[in-house]
């Protein structure tokens, strides 16, 4: 019942707050999601960490007889920080929504009703256990978000939210065409039944198409390269909470599907494609640092590095080893955290100089507002994966799964892999550097002599803080994410 | 009593709990941040040393712990200390010479009002680099790897208004990050051979270890190891970093970070013993960064940037005792040059402090106005000049001697390296210290040149204890015993160095002694053109792709993926129609299908 509460906390305040009076929109939201985090943590206290492998919680209600639709819904050790995640960046782009120094939100009511009903969308998709409650609360996603951008969005808003939409949408059809064909074959929408199959019945060839199919579709969302060229363009326009929500979650939905549906359900077809979603996974890592080195706009930069961040996650999965998975979902969760963060600083930063251009800003932040300044260095940091902070276990594990892939894939390949993963690191650091010299370090330039900016405010370090605090727990104690994450990626790839 | 693994953990996290509390409170603390990064620091040092005092009654003992940090669907990673002679020794130079540095630093940054920070990152970084001296678990030994090199970027760009200072700090960050590839693979490269990421395990595991994969691993945290004690051809970021302040320079750029990388050597010597061709990369690769940078010390100007190259030198003089099997004599030239060096720097932060200038032209005698600096930078110079009775001509020839009686191949070219070093080591000396103290006043040094304060010359005199007589306490060993012959031939080399620097200065002591090279001035002084050589390939490169594949983005992978798209959608919903399933389903799928396509071209028109 949890699970249920969950999503109809958001479901029914999405719908309420159109009914109440504008000035009460932003409160509204700050309690509905203050209440779904608190749900959130009530399901991660009642977890039971021992058998972090099964599925908990569950409830599993008949909802389309003739097909055998079920409102089949869980959580085990993979799921429940993404669902925590989830919570906790909705709730903070609430309170974010409420500062007082921003200028006022136009059409507070349907902004609100669209984020919470996004923040359903996305928590639905991390507990459906069936295929099409699945696919559906995917989709679910996809209208609020389009709407978020193309009506609260930046200049551009229009062509960056319909590129958003018809990429998005033609990964959800070629998705939903990979998702009958399971169906088809095996007559179950089940995912877990699925996944104890591994792929029992489905021939290889079936496999290998379905594989294409899901994970094509998957990979729109992730981004996986060359498929990402929607995603700087939305992140730029979008509003901040739209970036920090589309950063820290969206992205996480193509990859969680790849480990929770496609690779388990599907292992013969994982195997014939993993070299190639290696493969396009560390071209993106490097491709991606570059492009951010040669990159103007802070918010683009922060946009494409997630294409850089998503491509190890993509490299951790394609080795098919519990390390591989492990190290996907710690660098999911890192990457909502940090490169939550950054789009909220990013949004800041916007918000103070008019734009996010480096050329513009000219450099000198640190000493112009030295908290905001601080903030930037210490997400960008943890972005370049330095250890002690979040973003390092992810990469590194995935780097080292790559090192031994499962049995089956060529070593040699992923051993490149690893090489030129272990090169886009580098890369990595390197324009978050520049970035940083850019921005932060050096004397403002004389059009801003005199003009004072504004530190970051109170509310605003009330948002960001707990992404701070948990970039460094995460950081210093990966066992919080690996020990939950462990038991139930091992019992996915042994095939129950 | 604590066990001593327990009291060195404790050692280990005083300086990072220092460090927090400083990040976190700063300058409200009651006391303001001194007293906080002082004190956690000296706790950690007496700490050290109870601890070293513990090993010292059992030299060959070993103490480790070991608890479960996580599981990671592999190999688990541990978190544990490893307490032998080694670690504790080398512990207890981190946490003295970083106190040095504490205490040094509150006077040197009087009044700078980023201290705090600064004095929390000092006590970051030593926290880290106990955690590598100490630490059992190789990943957990990166983490604290890594956690310097952060430390070292943001002290370098303390002055980060300054866009030279803040290009240094990026340029040592990315530099040693490129080895530190390399190091992360080759600890997976041995801990997936061993079984487990434990330092222990990975030594006992090595004998077994098919020769190949020793080979390759030890090959690849050379990579690590060179950037990090930047050697040929990772050294190019050393004398850049010196746009950081003294302290910082004296700490992580002479004392510990850079001869991290000799101790890691030392740390996995059974490792590198048993891939011999690692140990002669290692050796060709030392001698030309001691030989190289001893001679870029000699014509260059900037009496920090002198200092720096010399540490890339005496660096690479461990490095060449460990490629021939003086794993001792590594040990204590690292623990001489951590003594003398930081002296070095400690001494050149009070002599730029007085003078306003990094620069030795404007300095010249100083001797008189500043004579606690003088005496105490004079035995830091004696020391790394190798003068007898110094630490430094101990342990100098006690590389010596373990090359002479190696069998190694590469013996006798340490052996020629060792002794081309000590020639001009101690001419760069001499020319340095003559330049600083000696000759005329110059023009910024005439002005109001005055002694440091007592805060700042408390430390160099600790400094300079150990600086000077170090060298007796090694001789409780017979590998750090000078040996008759070739210490005084080393002497009589040393001696013809200074003599000819003192004769080149001589001529015209207002005067660059270093104009006699002539034209091999701007080549020495450039270090061989590596760093320009750098900029015009790798940079230039580097950021060619970048503005190519920003071109590339926008024109094409845009356009082709929309392209490509079109037809996919198309064929998506071909595919729809002859798909064969329930009945229900299959006009649901249909129906969505539709409803997708509908939206879709809704929103594009």
């Amino acid at each position: 019942m949890t699970l249920v509460l969950l999503l109809a906390v958001p479901l029914v305040a999405s719908a309420l707050v159109l009914a109440l009076p504008p000035r009460h929109a932003i409160p509204t939201a700050v309690a509905a999601t203050g209440g779904t985090l608190a749900i959130a943590v009530i399901a991660a206290a009642r977890f039971d960490y021992g058998s972090a492998h099964a599925m908990q919680q569950g409830v599993d209600w008949a909802w389309i007889p003739p097909i055998d639709v079920r409102l089949h819904l869980g959580i085990d050790g993979i799921s429940l920080p993404l669902v925590v995640l989830t919570a906790l960046l909705t709730a903070l782009c609430a309170i974010y929504l409420g500062r007082r120094e921003a200028p006022e939100l136009a059409r507070p009511r349907a902004f609100v009703a669209l984020l919470l009903l996004l923040e359903v969308g996305m928590l639905g998709t991390f507990v459906a256990l069936d295929l099409l409650v699945f696919f559906v609360f995917f989709e679910l996603v996809l209208v609020p978000m389009y709407a978020v951008i193309a009506g609260w969005g930046g200049p551009g808003r229009r062509p960056a939210a319909n590129q958003f939409i018809l990429y998005t949408l033609l990964g959800s059809g070629v998705l939903l065409v990979g998702l009958l064909v399971i169906y088809a074959q095996t007559g179950t929408l089940d995912m877990v039944v699925l996944a104890a199959r591994a792929g029992d019945g489905l021939s290889h060839t079936v496999q290998v198409i379905a594989f294409l199919l899901v994970a094509g579709g998957l990979a729109v969302k992730v981004p996986m390269w060359p498929l990402h060229s929607w995603l700087p363009d939305a992140h730029t326009e979008a509003p901040t909470v739209g970036s920090v929500l589309l950063a820290g979650v969206l992205l996480k939905m193509g990859t969680y599907g790849m480990v929770r549906i496609a690779v388990p359900v599907l292992p013969e077809g994982a195997l014939f494609w993993a070299p190639w979603l290696g493969a396009l996974g560390v071209v993106g890592i490097v491709y991606a640092a570059l492009a951010c080195l040669a990159q103007r706009n802070l918010k683009r930069l922060v946009a494409f590095s997630s294409v850089g961040h998503m491509g190890f996650v993509l490299l951790g999965i394609a080795t098919l080893t519990p390390v591989g998975m492990n190290a996907a979902l710690f660098a999911n969760i890192a990457h909502g955290l940090i490169t939550g963060l950054l789009f909220f600083l990013a949004g800041g930063i916007a918000q103070r100089y008019g734009g996010t251009d480096m050329a513009t800003i000219g450099g000198g932040l640190l000493a112009k507002a030295p908290h905001l300044g601080s903030l930037l260095v210490l997400a960008s940091v943890a972005s370049l994966g330095l250890p002690g902070l979040a973003g390092f276990w992810g990469e590194m594990l995935a780097m080292l799964s790559a090192f031994q892939p499962a049995p089956g894939l060529d070593r040699g390949l992923f051993l490149g892999f690893m090489a030129i993963a272990g090169l886009g690191a580098v890369l990595t650091a390197a324009y978050f550097l520049v970035m940083i010299r850019r921005v932060a370090h050096g004397v403002a330039p004389p059009r801003w002599h005199g003009v004072g900016l504004l530190d970051a405010t109170g509310r605003e370090l009330l948002a960001w803080a707990p992404l701070v605090l948990f970039a460094f727990v995460a950081g210093l104690w990966p066992r919080v994410l690996l020990g939950v994450t462990d038991p139930a990626v091992r019992a996915l790839l042994g095939g129950g | 009593m604590m066990s001593a693994t327990a009291l060195a953990a404790v050692a280990a996290l005083l300086p990072f709990g220092a460090a927090v509390i400083g990040m976190l409170f700063g300058r409200r603390l009651p006391f303001g941040p001194a007293p906080v990064a002082v004190l956690g620091t000296a706790a950690a040092t007496v700490l050290a040393i109870v601890v070293a005092v513990d090993v010292a009654g059992a030299p060959t003992a070993v103490w480790e712990s070991s608890t479960q940090l996580t599981p990671t669907g592999l190999i688990p990673i541990t978190l544990g200390v490893r307490v032998d002679s080694l670690s504790a020794t080398v512990a207890v130079m981190v946490t003295v010479v970083a106190l040095a540095v504490q205490v040094y630093s509150v006077g040197y940054l009087r009044g700078d009002p980023r201290y705090s920070s600064y004095a929390a990152l000092i006590s970051l970084f030593t926290s880290a680099m106990l955690a590598v001296v100490l630490c059992n678990d190789l990943l957990v030994i990166y983490v604290g790897w890594e956690i310097m090199g952060i430390c070292s970027y943001f002290l370098i760009g303390h002055y980060w208004e300054d866009p030279p200072t803040s290009a240094a700090a990026v340029k040592s960050f990315l530099m040693t990050r490129f080895g530190d590839v390399g190091f992360l693979f080759g600890i997976f490269v041995l801990g997936m051979a061993a079984g487990s990421f434990r330092l222990t395990d990975v030594l006992n595991a090595v004998p077994g270890m098919n020769p190949s994969t020793v080979l390759a691993g030890t090959l690849l945290l050379t990579a690590g190891i060179v950037g990090k004690s930047a050697q040929f051809p990772l050294h190019s970021w050393l004398p850049d970093a010196m746009a950081g302040p003294s302290p910082v320079s004296a700490l992580i750029h002479a004392a510990t970070m850079v001869a991290s990388g000799a101790y890691m050597v030392a740390r996995m010597y059974p490792a590198f013993e048993a891939a011999p061709a690692t140990l002669n990369v290692i050796a060709v690769l030392a001698v030309i960064s001691m030989l190289g940078s001893a001679l870029a010390a000699l014509a260059t100007d900037d009496l920090k940037r002198v200092l720096a190259y010399s540490t890339i030198s005496q660096l690479s003089v461990m490095f060449a005792a460990l490629a021939v099997g003086g794993r001792i004599q590594a040990v204590g030239h690292l623990l001489s040059h951590a003594a003398f060096k930081a002296l070095l720097f400690l001494c050149a932060g009070a002599v730029i402090h007085a003078v306003g200038s990094n620069l030795m032209a404007h300095m010249g005698g100083l001797a008189r106005a500043m004579p606690v600096t003088f005496v105490t930078m004079t035995v830091g110079f004696a020391a790394l000049a190798g003068v007898p009775p110094t630490s430094g001509f101990f342990t100098k020839d006690a590389v010596l001697s373990a090359a002479l009686e190696s069998t190694a191949a590469t013996a006798w070219l340490v052996i020629a390296g060792v002794l081309a070093t000590v020639l001009v080591t101690a001419a760069y000396a001499t020319r340095a210290w003559l330049r600083t103290f000696f000759g005329l006043r110059t023009a910024g040094s005439a002005a109001s040149v005055h002694e440091a304060p007592w805060i700042m010359l408390g430390p160099l005199v600790a400094l300079a204890v150990p600086a000077l007589l170090l060298g007796f306490g090694g001789l409780r060993w017979h590998e750090l015993r000078p040996e008759v012959g070739p210490a005084l031939f080393s002497v009589l080399l040393a001696a013809l160095g200074a003599g000819l620097a003192y004769v080149a200065w001589r001529r015209d002591p207002a005067h660059e002694p270093a104009t006699v090279l002539g034209r091999l001035r701007p080549v020495f002084a450039s270090a061989f053109g590596t760093d320009d050589l750098y900029e015009r390939t790798v940079a230039v490169a580097v950021l060619r792709l970048a503005r190519g594949v920003v071109g590339v983005d926008d024109r094409v992978v845009g356009r082709a993926v929309t392209g490509t798209g079109r037809g996919a959608r198309t064929l998506g919903g071909v595919l729809r129609l002859t798909q064969n399933g329930n009945p229900q389903f299959y006009v649901t799928g249909v129906l969505a299908g539709v409803l997708l396509i509908a939206v879709g071209v809704a929103v594009l028109s």
